[in-house]
């Protein structure tokens, strides 16, 4: 007759082990994330030429380039309809965007998710 | 009367009940958790739980029967209270006797589960329903093996009243080595009986919703839910004066540390026991209980009673 | 006894998604079960329509949250096939690692919820804690945990360097000890299998006559396998078995998965050691030539199917969409036929059913009418435009409104 409680050792030899859960606002921060974790953006303003590749192959339609002087150019980010694919990245002729490892980006107030880029004064 | 009244109240009585059933909560999640390699709640979390639920409003359903319904909790209590007080905790005598108690206590242990059934059955709703009748089916299996295994140490005793037993125990130390048996089934059965896995069929979650506490809320969950930790310590309790009838002839301080030792022993066990097995079918729970657990403690009756005839003449 | 009709879901504690189940009950058998789906419908393949082809591989890949992959990857599939073009090997042996890890993901997982239906939640956080292994390799590969990213139309994405091999291989070692235990513990562990054995039995002529696949086949002695049959990515390259099984329940089922967990280490060793350097995608044009395109994927629930049309411009004519659980959820009726409603949970967990990926069609049937019922997409658009216009809704300026609304 095959006895119930197959697990009995593993079980009780869990006890002397470390838990299997991080304490994640206190143990684990931005920082650790994999090297290639897809977080918030981040836009160069002054590599940008304008070509507008990001806006056409957004899946979400959620970066916006903006043109406010020769040569000068300022993204409009909504980081709520975002989905932190990164294809604007690989795409962008002159690598003018890139990922960065924040993803703490909840906010109470909508107004707060669309984030603007400013170009810097020539 | 002051005394009385502090002690029904008091110690032993309600606030130590209370008190007791959250702590032993949070033992039971406690190493539950760690068997499982997790951390597990902080300890004041049924004391928090506790605090939430009954900050809630309580929803009586349309077509339930109001009065039914909000006093079937108030029993639960109220049976659970009374028999604590007829269990010897850390002397050989409990705070009131009178002979035959044991079986008096077996049966206001029985009546929070008649109350689930009948909570569950005035609630009229189709899960309350048919976790109810689960609670009653589930009733008919393990009470046979429980209250067997549980009289078999009074028929040693030749008495039963729970004090006369712990009492025949002093005189006669090492006898209750004969019940180690009947206490591995009563542990099995009191699994039963508090609705814990393998057992846990009438509140099973995933099948029936909360079973027959799916229309309770606020309040009236929260007493059901002390209501159940209590059961935990009056059982555990009620197991630990009948089957572990030593150390009782201490001073009151040492006796009752005694006491709480034994109490954290079927708890932890009843956790273990816990984390270890899948939930049975109502069906396979029936054959179980009838086919293994019946006979065993049929067996654990028989071998008290030549012990007594052969022995102790 | 007197018959009671429960509902099961759409909100249930033993579903994970919604679907709506309606069980007539006696007592504790089950008399009758009957399905009504399309609780999870957001109408993708509509949408897919409006995007271009870069854009629609990533909604692809949010159909689902476990196969995300599947769907990106036989998206990515039918497309290659309409423009002719041939992908760099290196990019289909990495679509087949990736492939494979979804399923070590996909499977583990599975294991858990089976534990959690049966009451045995130790099983549950057992399994999902050495699903973190998995989670965190996809995490360094890809750079999410769901949701991966890794297909483009021409490639991959990502490439695969030496540091992620060895940990790749490391978890792999340490995930094959740990699986060799949970069989132990599946096979020989008397509770597990005195609620998985005879339960939800579904003899193989019915797994056939209802189009059971995946694992749900399988466990019925169905030798269907996709990977095998018809072959997509690196896999007719790499030698692995398919394994199915007679028991026909959903003990046979448990133990085609873990199975299918051990095979897809061997896989992933293999893919490993044969792949070659080279490119890891190719140039893909923009306007796919117009043509149509079936491609078939071996998720890890079972056969996925994806239709695409093109028309020669950027964005596709149309998209069609076959999950596996669509073909797998017409098999519960059969198989609770005489069952108990505490083998019902159990019972549809064990097709591991994904009902994100599963409500993709509408057929609405002409009332009165001799027809079948089907109707072409274009009347399908037509009709739904005017049903809202006899309500008093207009969608015709819905853009400018828009617009002006989130100018505020």
């Amino acid at each position: 007759m095959i006895w119930p409680g197959k697990m009995l050792k593993q079980v009780l030899g869990s006890i002397f082990k470390k838990p299997a859960t991080t304490r994640y606002p206190f143990f684990k921060k931005e920082s650790d994330s994999p090297d290639r974790f897809r977080g918030k953006l981040l836009f160069h303003p002054e590599m940008c030429i304008g070509c507008k590749m990001c806006m056409r192959d957004c899946p979400a339609n959620a970066i916006t380039i903006r043109k406010i002087a020769d040569k000068e150019f300022e993204a409009d980010i909504d980081l709520g309809k975002c989905i932190y694919c990164a294809q604007c990245v690989d795409i962008c002729p002159k690598k003018a965007l890139e990922t960065t490892k924040k993803f703490e980006l909840a906010s109470l107030v909508r107004g707060k998710l669309k984030i603007t880029f400013k170009a810097e004064p020539k | 009367m002051i005394g009385s009244l502090v002690s029904i109240f008091l110690f032993p009585g309600l606030m130590f009940l209370v008190v007791a059933g959250l702590a032993g909560q949070f033992i039971d999640r406690k190493i539950y958790a760690r068997l499982q390699n997790r951390i597990g709640p902080p300890w004041y979390q049924p004391a928090a739980d506790f605090i939430k639920l009954a900050a809630k409003e309580d929803i009586v359903p349309d077509e339930a029967n109001p009065g039914m319904f909000k006093a079937m909790p108030i029993f639960a209590l109220t049976a659970i209270t009374t028999s604590i007080l007829y269990i010897p905790l850390w002397k050989d005598t409990a705070l009131y006797t009178f002979k035959g108690d044991l079986v008096v206590v077996l049966y206001l242990l029985t009546i929070p589960t008649l109350t689930f059934f009948l909570g569950g059955w005035y609630s009229t709703s189709l899960y309350s329903k048919i976790g109810a009748v689960r609670a009653l089916t589930q009733l008919f299996a393990y009470e046979v093996p429980l209250l067997m295994s549980i009289l078999a140490p009074g028929l040693l005793a030749n008495t039963w009243s729970l004090s006369g037993i712990s009492q025949f125990y002093a005189a006669h130390p090492w006898y209750w080595l004969v019940n180690i048996p009947g206490f591995a089934i009563s542990m099995v059965t009191l699994l039963g009986k508090l609705e814990k896995v393998p057992f846990d069929i009438p509140e099973a979650e995933t099948e029936i919703v909360a079973g027959t506490f799916t229309e309770y809320s606020g309040r009236l969950m929260a007493m059901f839910k002390l209501a159940i930790d209590m059961e935990a310590i009056a059982a555990a309790s009620l197991l630990a004066a009948v089957y572990l009838p030593f150390g009782l002839s201490f001073n009151p301080v040492v006796g009752f540390v005694i006491y709480l030792l034994k109490i954290l022993f079927i708890i932890t066990a009843m956790s273990l026991l816990r984390t270890l097995f899948a939930r049975l079918r109502i069906d396979q729970m029936m054959s179980f209980c009838w086919r293994y657990l019946a006979p065993l403690a049929f067996v654990q009756i028989v071998l008290n009673l030549t012990l007594k005839g052969f022995i102790l003449r | 006894m007197r018959k009671v009709v429960i509902p099961i879901g759409p909100q249930h504690p033993a579903l994970k998604e919604p679907e709506s189940f309606s069980v007539t009950l006696s007592g504790e058998r089950i008399m009758a079960f009957s399905a009504r789906l399309g609780y999870n419908h957001r109408g993708i393949e509509k949408a897919c329509e409006d995007r271009s082809y870069t854009q629609n591989v990533y909604l692809t890949e949010r159909i689902c949250g476990i196969c995300s992959h599947a769907h990106s990857t036989a998206f990515v599939q039918a497309v290659e096939e309409i423009a002719g073009i041939k992908i760099p090997d290196r990019a289909s042996y990495i679509r087949t690692i990736i492939s494979e890890l979804e399923r070590i993901h996909s499977h583990l997982l599975w294991l858990g919820v089976a534990g959690h239906e049966i009451g045995f939640d130790t099983l549950l956080m057992y399994t999902w804690r050495d699903r973190e292994i998995v989670m965190d390799i996809l995490a360094q590969i890809t750079g999410n945990r769901v949701n991966y990213g890794m297909n483009t139309i021409g490639g991959v994405r990502r490439d695969i360097d030496d540091e992620q091999k060895k940990n790749i291989l490391k978890a792999m070692d340490k995930l094959e000890e740990r699986t060799l235990y949970y069989i132990t513990v599946a096979t020989s562990e008397r509770t597990v299998i005195e609620r998985l054995s005879g339960v939800g039995v579904l003899p193989h002529k019915d797994a056939v006559r209802l189009g059971a696949v995946g694992p749900t086949g399988r466990a019925s002695g169905v030798d269907r396998d996709t990977r095998r049959d018809d072959p997509y990515a690196a896999y007719d390259r790499i030698k692995f078995k398919v394994i199915t099984d007679d028991h026909c329940d959903v003990y046979g089922r448990t133990l085609v998965r873990v199975g299918e967990l051990m095979e897809a280490y061997k896989i992933i060793r293999q893919a490993l050691k044969d792949m070659p350097e080279g490119p890891i995608t190719v140039k893909a044009p923009r306007k796919i030539p117009a043509g149509e395109a079936v491609s078939r994927y071996e998720a890890p629930r079972g056969e996925d199917l994806h239709y695409v049309k093109s028309n020669g411009t950027e964005k596709p004519e149309r998209v069609k969409v076959r999950a596996p659980t669509l073909a797998n959820v017409q098999t519960v009726a059969k198989m609770l036929e005489d069952g108990q409603l505490a083998d019902l949970p159990i019972v549809i967990a064990a097709i591991d059913p994904c009902f994100s990926c599963t409500d993709r069609m509408t057929i609405i049937k002409h009332a009165g009418s001799r027809d079948l019922g089907a109707m072409a997409w274009e009347d399908l658009r037509t009709h739904g435009i005017n049903w809202y216009k006899n309500k008093g809704v207009d969608f015709s300026r819905l853009n400018e409104k828009l617009k002006k609304a989130n100018k505020v």
